[in-house]
């Protein structure tokens, strides 16, 4: 099923657009919500007034992004949609109660969010359970989707361990770029209680990329000769290098702190920045074209040139803007957090 | 049972998800230009009452739109798991239509939301109030480009079929497709209609409690004068509506009116019993010739029976009943605008029993906005897009028991938001109504006679 057909000119090239578009959208979901998910399942739930205002403190660092951080998984699912209609079809129908964890968890965490601030302070915690354990549904449910997708949708004993493992390494994932978001937004205390989470999470995630990492090629042969043929390997030996430098890098600082403290304190986030990239482009590498593995490539499931051609204009106009008014929006809430007031 | 196939469980999910997410998007399309409007007069008047007025309703705003949000993503998903033929078959029209949404409206309005909410004291006062019109303007589109698609599903133009999948041809005429402006307009002014009342509702709430500052006032008699305004232009609208539908979709017509056989001079019906089995309707009353000097302008014009269109019409009896329930409410909203807005200039303020029943009359623009959609959804089946896809066509092969569990979940949890949605709402009212009090005191003490002036 793999292999590029005979086509040429548009229809070749606007499905391969297009899965770009798509999984840059995708990409820039993982580090947004990620942070925002990773920030929920962080908060601390134990019975101390201290750990009440942390919460508000870690809630109020993201108050004014989540809506907006969202809305890339509406644009990357809408993507697949509207440019590969029965790929998205094929992977949630296979997905179908993932999916609805993930939706509920979704729903959790976003209404939780304003539920929170506005009721009783006596149901103000319990909200914050809903949070962090939508926030935890959401990201597990995401990770256990993205297993299942790798493995071809074999609901059998190894994948179901393979996709419920899967779960376990985007939650670490999704708590490694929440705590880095931490180490940036707040300070004192809470911030080395971060530092230490993250230094946890670090270790987690990779652990469980280095697992994916194998069994990945071990269980698709196509997959491993794209990966261990000469001469391509020496370069794609960048991807595992640039993480062990990276991870090196991130390790030395977190142990540290906060020894060089304040002046390096985004070095963690762009690390899982950095982690989530490489991750996105092996990823991307194995399976390319297929846009589900071993079933469908992106030739087969793309929609019609006539509906790509007005979404691609459309995108390449707005999508700029977007990140511009993206860019004031972070520019605004710049440095620490602080409380969230309505105005 | 046999009846609640899979077919028959997806379609009662959707219509349980759009039904749920719909309340939130009708509330704050129109509560972002409010907003709008309230932060406008306070830059204009300088009189701080109006900034406390944005403040208490931004808040809401905020619970409104986090709850649409969130049960909009449930929208996206909702195509791959149940309705896989959909975009199959008509997604190079649906899919660019849904693009243009997401593109142009949901991260604009998303990402101001932000600066809305909470950057009141980082950015001047001159970028809030250009975030306030950003988002307004991002609801706006949003419901533009939305009802452009529900509007081709019913009245599709601008494509061709070839091999039963559809392609567009001219994108001007399927934006702009027949029943397109009459749909916007008259979901702008439901919108407007939504708001209006829950503005009113909640501020009687607030008189109720004894709230004595001049906020709920100020918001009491923007709210009432809106529906003065906007409640019988939703009736007219709402005629002309019906006219377009008439001449593209005169099948919904026929179940709307009841009318099993074609006939001359066909009576309004106000209320009936469709009876399905024997074609005909039980216990009618009516206004003779009413409905065809309404559709046709004429008192023996004639209108098609549902009997022209053999088995491609929609069932009677909902899409009967959800028409009367819309027409109801409207004319209660027409009658409670005249009399509230009345009384407000005879008396200078509301008699408590008025405040009770604009208090009763808090959600009444959601029980007429969601009769309205079950109307024209109804009224289009079997068909998912009129003529070109019947909705049993689109349909997933999910096992019946999966979509069981989803509908049992969805509905638990909606269930729960919706309470705890109306209970905030009016918890916030109760905060509000005793806690500024000390604050808002000072402005109106001053000038007895401005304050008298605005109650008036």
């Amino acid at each position: 099923m793999t292999g590029s057909p005979m086509l040429s000119g548009l229809e070749y090239w606007l499905p391969v657009l297009f899965v770009g578009l798509m999984a840059l959208a995708f990409f820039i979901y993982a580090v947004l919500d990620g942070y925002d998910l990773g920030v929920g399942i962080l908060l601390p739930m134990d019975n101390k007034s201290a750990t009440a205002s942390e919460r508000d403190t870690m809630i109020a660092s993201i108050g004014p992004f989540w809506d907006a951080n969202e809305t890339w998984l509406v644009l990357a699912v809408g993507l697949m949609l509207i440019a590969f209609p029965s790929a998205h079809s094929l992977v949630l129908g296979n997905l179908y109660l993932p999916a609805l964890a993930l939706l509920v968890g979704l729903i959790l965490r976003g209404v939780a969010f304003d539920f929170r601030a506005k009721s009783p302070s006596v149901h103000k915690t319990r909200w914050d359970w809903v949070f962090k354990l939508g926030s935890l549904l959401a990201t597990y449910s995401q990770g256990f989707m993205i297993g299942m997708y790798v493995v071809g949708f074999e609901y059998n004993l190894w994948g179901l361990a393979f996709a419920l493992f899967s779960g376990v390494c985007v939650s670490a994932g999704y708590c490694f770029i929440g705590a880095a978001w931490l180490i940036m937004k707040t300070e004192a205390d809470l911030q080395r209680r971060a530092a230490n989470w993250a230094r946890t999470m670090l270790w987690v995630t990779l652990l469980g990329l280095l697992l994916i990492s194998v069994v990945n090629p071990w269980v698709n042969p196509e997959v491993f000769s794209k990966w261990f043929e000469l001469p391509q390997f020496f370069i794609l030996l960048l991807v595992p290098l640039t993480l062990l430098l990276v991870t090196m890098i991130t390790e030395t600082y977190l142990r540290g702190f906060p020894g060089t403290g304040e002046r390096w304190c985004w070095l963690p986030f762009c690390a899982a920045v950095v982690i989530f990239l490489l991750s996105f482009v092996g990823l991307g590498y194995s399976f390319f074209p297929d846009i589900v593995p071993g079933q469908l490539n992106i030739w087969q499931a793309a929609a019609d040139s006539s509906a790509l051609v007005p979404i691609g204009i459309g995108a390449a106009v707005v999508v700029p803007i977007i990140l511009l008014y993206t860019a004031f929006s972070y520019r605004v809430f710049w440095g620490k957090a602080t409380e969230l007031k309505y105005h | 049972m046999e009846v609640l196939d899979t077919l028959m469980l997806s379609r009662i999910q959707f219509a349980l998800n759009i039904s749920f997410h719909i309340l939130f998007p009708t509330i704050t399309i129109a509560l972002c230009w409010a907003l709008l409007f309230f932060k406008l007069r306070a830059n204009i008047t300088g009189d701080d009452t109006w900034n406390r007025i944005y403040r208490f309703w931004v808040k809401i705003f905020a619970l409104t739109f986090a709850l649409g949000v969130v049960s909009g993503i449930t929208m996206s998903f909702q195509f791959g798991t149940n309705w896989p033929g959909f975009m199959e078959k008509v997604g190079n029209v649906a899919g660019p239509l849904l693009g243009y949404e997401v593109l142009t409206a949901f991260f604009l309005e998303a990402t101001f939301l932000g600066v809305m909410l909470f950057g009141g004291d980082k950015v001047s006062n001159r970028v809030h109030t250009l975030a306030t019109f950003m988002v307004a303007i991002g609801t706006t589109l949003s419901a533009f480009w939305i009802l452009a698609l529900n509007s081709w599903m019913h009245t599709p133009a601008g494509h061709v079929v070839r091999d039963g999948v559809v392609y567009p041809e001219s994108w001007l005429a399927i934006i702009f497709n027949p029943s397109f402006p009459y749909r916007f307009v008259h979901m702008m002014l439901a919108s407007s209609l939504t708001c209006a009342f829950l503005i009113a509702g909640v501020s009687a709430y607030r008189l109720l409690r004894g709230d004595d500052k001049p906020g709920p006032r100020y918001t009491l008699k923007f709210g009432l004068v809106a529906v003065l305004f906007l409640a019988p232009a939703q009736a007219l609208v709402g005629d002309f509506h019906g006219l377009n539908t008439l001449q593209h979709q005169p099948a919904k017509i026929a179940a709307m009116e009841g009318i099993w056989h074609t006939e001359r001079g066909a009576p309004l019906l106000l209320f009936a019993l469709p009876d399905s089995k024997q074609k005909t309707n039980h216990f009618e009353i009516g206004i003779p010739k009413g409905a065809s000097l309404i559709l046709t302008h004429d008192l023996d014009g004639e209108i098609k029976g549902l009997n022209e269109f053999a088995d491609a019409h929609p069932p009677v009896a909902p899409v009967f009943f959800s028409f009367r329930v819309m027409v109801g409410m409207g004319v209660l909203m027409i009658l409670v605008g005249i009399a509230g807005c009345w009384t407000l200039y005879r008396r200078g303020q509301l008699y408590r029993w008025q405040l009770r029943v604009l208090l009763a009359m808090t959600f009444a623009g959601w029980l007429a906005t969601l009769a309205g959609w079950y109307v024209t959804e109804i009224g289009r089946q079997p068909f998912i897009v009129s003529g070109i896809l019947r909705t049993r066509d689109a349909v997933t092969d999910q096992p019946p028991e999966f979509v069981w569990l989803s509908l049992i979940t969805y509905a638990i949890v909606y269930a729960c938001l919706l309470w705890a949605y109306i209970h905030t709402l009016f918890l916030m009212a109760r905060k509000a109504a005793q806690l500024e009090s000390f604050s808002d005191a000072r402005p109106t003490q001053g000038s007895p006679t401005k304050t008298r002036e605005v109650q008036a």
